[in-house]
């Protein structure tokens, strides 16, 4: 642990305690986010790795909140791993996918936003497709809003269990290199990323083609490769992005053969990293466009199946830190 | 209303420094039939305006909106109105009805939509439109990526006598983007095109300038290179002039903060180093005009997520007041921020005004130029308070604004 994720004192002199440990009523990115604060959430996910492992799976401490999980933008998994770590803490947890067509626009927005208030919700879980829309939800409403991904700007939960992944596998995040690989751009993955992971002491680079590198990287001290290969090597950790085909209008790429020939992850390329180093993708993958299945499923190498379950954890974590004010939690009013 | 009046006890800018060989003085000054007039005028009714500051009244060049309210709140007394109406101003009907619709408060001065519908594909009936009284062509918000096209509408415009308007923004470059590219842009997860979006699209336009003769005007130049680029052209002889708003000289792209959609502009906010460019651009005389660029759009179109929000600002009520902070940071003098505002305005696209000699029109702004006030979108005077200055302090307070010789705001 370096200093940075130490937290200040209390004015006491003691140590921090209760919401001073989290001041924040809404989840809505890593920005803004202390290292000591992020260091908190991952600390109070581990108990729940812990249940999850267990038999019974239960906790009753968010029973009787109602928990909306309110989508904006297709999600499978995400929502389910929401969904889950809801019902295993108690909450009665309400899905609401909204089918997306061009012509619904913002004002719906803000009316659901209010519609959502209105029912009493205790916690909302929002993904939307434009970046910033949940925070204008937020402004909206009087209950904790946790971003569940917004456009390309931020994806928190996403954040925190990759560095709990990388923490429990690697013991420690502080002075690793962290190479995130593919479509930059598009990816408020890669976002969350770069800022929690370098928080928490990890050196990042982005490596990808030079239309999917997003501009002004550099003047953060974030070094950016298009050459796949010297951007890999030495590196502790990969993290492979998923290719948002569904973002790009207009000649991002020039094919999938071409980007997988280029930019795809496969045995011969990952031995350029350190002889250890952890395979990441926050999923969907594309087998076979940004990563080779060989890697993909080598449990050795792999980290993907075990982000998926750190995620539940993570969720928790955050469900319960968020909601403490509202259950009257001693320290958290 | 009597169009009559004598105002006594302010002190006189003038933009072109000519009264009694002095840009700032103490006199009387008289409106006689709505006009300026020399000799004795005891006989008319009295504005005591002590303690002010009398100016032409503000001539805003491309404002898209007929909002009076706002207008006159900020001193404007003549605005040219761009084509962007619904309809657009693409013939002569629409343009002559356009006309009149501020008279007796403001007037306003229709510019005639380039192509027919603003589409960008065909001539619109330029000349017809500027005997039903257009006093310039514009391209609209857009940009005309066919430069045939462009050509053909220079030497139309060039031979109708009429200055050609243009918005500076390669529209292929720009695709969906919604800020400046950059690490603003990045961190919010924001679309963005690259600044030379601009100077690109500045660079074509003066070369079918030059192959036309048409008078340019680029509505608003923002960026350190579209800047250089005018600036060269100007000194090749070009007739290209440009202008700014307020919220380029004053805003960087960090004024975004947390989405908010008040500052999602058409062109987007820049850098600081362009800012800064901009500033420069003011005070060595690159840039000819400062226009309000009044765009007032209501919660329905700027509550929204930020990449679906409406671009443009409310931005005549504020025009004067946040312009005066070129004055107190040493950037212009008051009369030539008044030519800024006023009177080049006028002599670019030949409107009335902008002066206080003699036989000018009775049109003119009395401002308390130190009066301290928060600018506030909830009760910003005008159709919408969509002001990316919400909140700021500022100085300078227009207290009446004459028009004709009538006081149309007090």
């Amino acid at each position: 642990m370096t200093s940075t994720q130490t937290p200040p004192s209390a004015p006491s002199g003691g140590a921090l305690s209760g919401r001073a440990l989290f001041p924040h009523k809404h989840l809505l990115g890593i920005g803004g986010m202390t290292p000591w604060q992020i260091q908190f959430l991952l600390d109070e996910a581990e108990q729940w790795v812990d249940l999850n492992r267990s038999a019974s799976k239960h906790d009753d401490r968010l029973m009787g909140l109602t928990q909306i999980n309110a989508f904006f933008e297709n999600s499978t998994r995400t929502l389910l791993s929401f969904e889950i770590a809801g019902k295993r803490l108690g909450a009665d947890v309400v899905n609401m996918q909204v089918a997306q067509s061009s012509t619904k626009k913002g004002e719906t927005l803000i009316d659901t936003a209010v519609t959502l208030n209105a029912m009493r919700a205790d916690l909302i879980v929002i993904r939307h497709q434009h970046s910033g829309a949940v925070q204008l939800i937020a402004d909206k409403v009087d209950c904790p809003v946790l971003n569940a991904g917004d456009g390309r700007h931020e994806h928190p939960t996403q954040a925190l269990l990759d560095a709990l992944t990388i923490r429990r596998r690697k013991g420690r995040i502080d002075g690793l290199r962290v190479a995130i690989c593919g479509d930059v751009l598009h990816s408020r993955v890669a976002r969350s990323n770069i800022l929690c992971l370098t928080a928490m002491g990890a050196e990042v680079r982005l490596v990808g083609p030079p239309t999917l590198l997003p501009e002004g990287m550099e003047q953060l001290g974030i070094q950016s490769f298009t050459q796949f290969d010297k951007g890999i090597s030495g590196a502790h950790v990969v993290m492979m992005l998923r290719l948002q085909t569904e973002r790009m209008e207009g000649g991002f790429i020039p094919s999938l053969k071409e980007y997988h020939a280029l930019y795809g992850l496969n045995r011969e390329r990952l031995a350029l990293a350190e002889a250890d180093a952890l395979v990441m993708h926050p999923g969907p993958m594309n087998r076979g466009v940004e990563i080779t299945s060989d890697i993909a499923d080598d449990p050795e190498r792999s980290a993907i199946t075990e982000q998926v379950e750190m995620g539940v954890a993570v969720r928790m974590a955050c469900l319960d830190v968020l909601t403490r004010g509202r259950r009257g939690v001693e320290g958290w009013a | 209303m009597s169009s009559d009046l004598l105002i006594t006890g302010a002190t006189l800018i003038d933009p072109h420094g000519a009264l009694q060989g002095q840009a700032q003085n103490q006199a009387d000054i008289a409106i006689r039939h709505g006009v300026i007039a020399h000799g004795d005028h005891h006989d008319l009714p009295v504005l005591n305006a002590k303690g002010l500051m009398l100016a032409p009244g503000l001539i805003d060049i491309g404002s898209f909106s007929i909002d009076l309210k706002a207008m006159t709140a900020g001193g404007i007394t003549a605005a040219a109105l761009m084509p962007d109406q619904s309809p657009p101003l693409d013939n002569a009907a629409l343009v002559q009805h356009a006309a009149t619709a501020g008279k007796p408060a403001v007037w306003i001065h229709p510019i005639a939509a380039a192509s027919t519908g603003l589409a960008g594909q065909d001539l619109a009936e330029l000349g017809l439109m500027k005997e039903a009284g257009a006093i310039a062509v514009a391209t609209g918000r857009q940009w005309i990526a066919d430069s045939g096209l462009m050509l053909r509408i220079m030497r139309y415009a060039a031979a109708l006598d009429l200055p050609v308007i243009l918005h500076a923004e390669d529209a292929a470059l720009v695709g969906g983007a919604v800020a400046t590219a950059g690490p603003v842009a990045t961190w919010l997860g924001l679309s963005g095109a690259p600044a030379m979006a601009e100077s690109l699209a500045i660079a074509r336009d003066l070369m079918l300038a030059e192959e036309s003769g048409a008078h340019i005007h680029f509505r608003q130049v923002t960026t350190a290179r579209g800047f250089d680029l005018i600036r060269a052209a100007k000194q090749r002889g070009l007739r290209v002039t440009c202008g700014i708003t307020p919220a380029h000289l004053l805003l960087s792209e960090s004024a975004i903060g947390a989405f908010l959609t008040f500052t999602r502009l058409s062109p987007p906010l820049r850098s600081e180093a362009d800012r800064l460019a901009a500033i420069e651009a003011v005070r060595d005389g690159t840039i000819d005009l400062i226009c309000s660029g009044h765009d007032p759009h209501g919660p329905e179109a700027k509550r929204l997520p930020f990449a679906e929000a409406q671009p443009g600002m409310a931005g005549a009520a504020t025009l004067l007041a946040l312009s005066l902070n070129l004055v107190r940071d040493g950037v212009v003098t008051l009369p030539r921020l008044m030519q800024l505002l006023s009177s080049t305005p006028a002599k670019l696209f030949g409107l009335a005004g902008g002066s206080l000699h003699a036989g000018a029109p009775g049109d003119l702004v009395l401002f308390d130029p130190d009066a301290p006030w928060q600018i506030d979108g909830d009760i910003l005077p005008g159709k919408a308070g969509n002001t990316p200055f919400d909140g700021l302090p500022v100085q300078g307070k227009v207290r009446h604004v004459v028009k004709g010789g009538r006081i149309v705001h007090s």
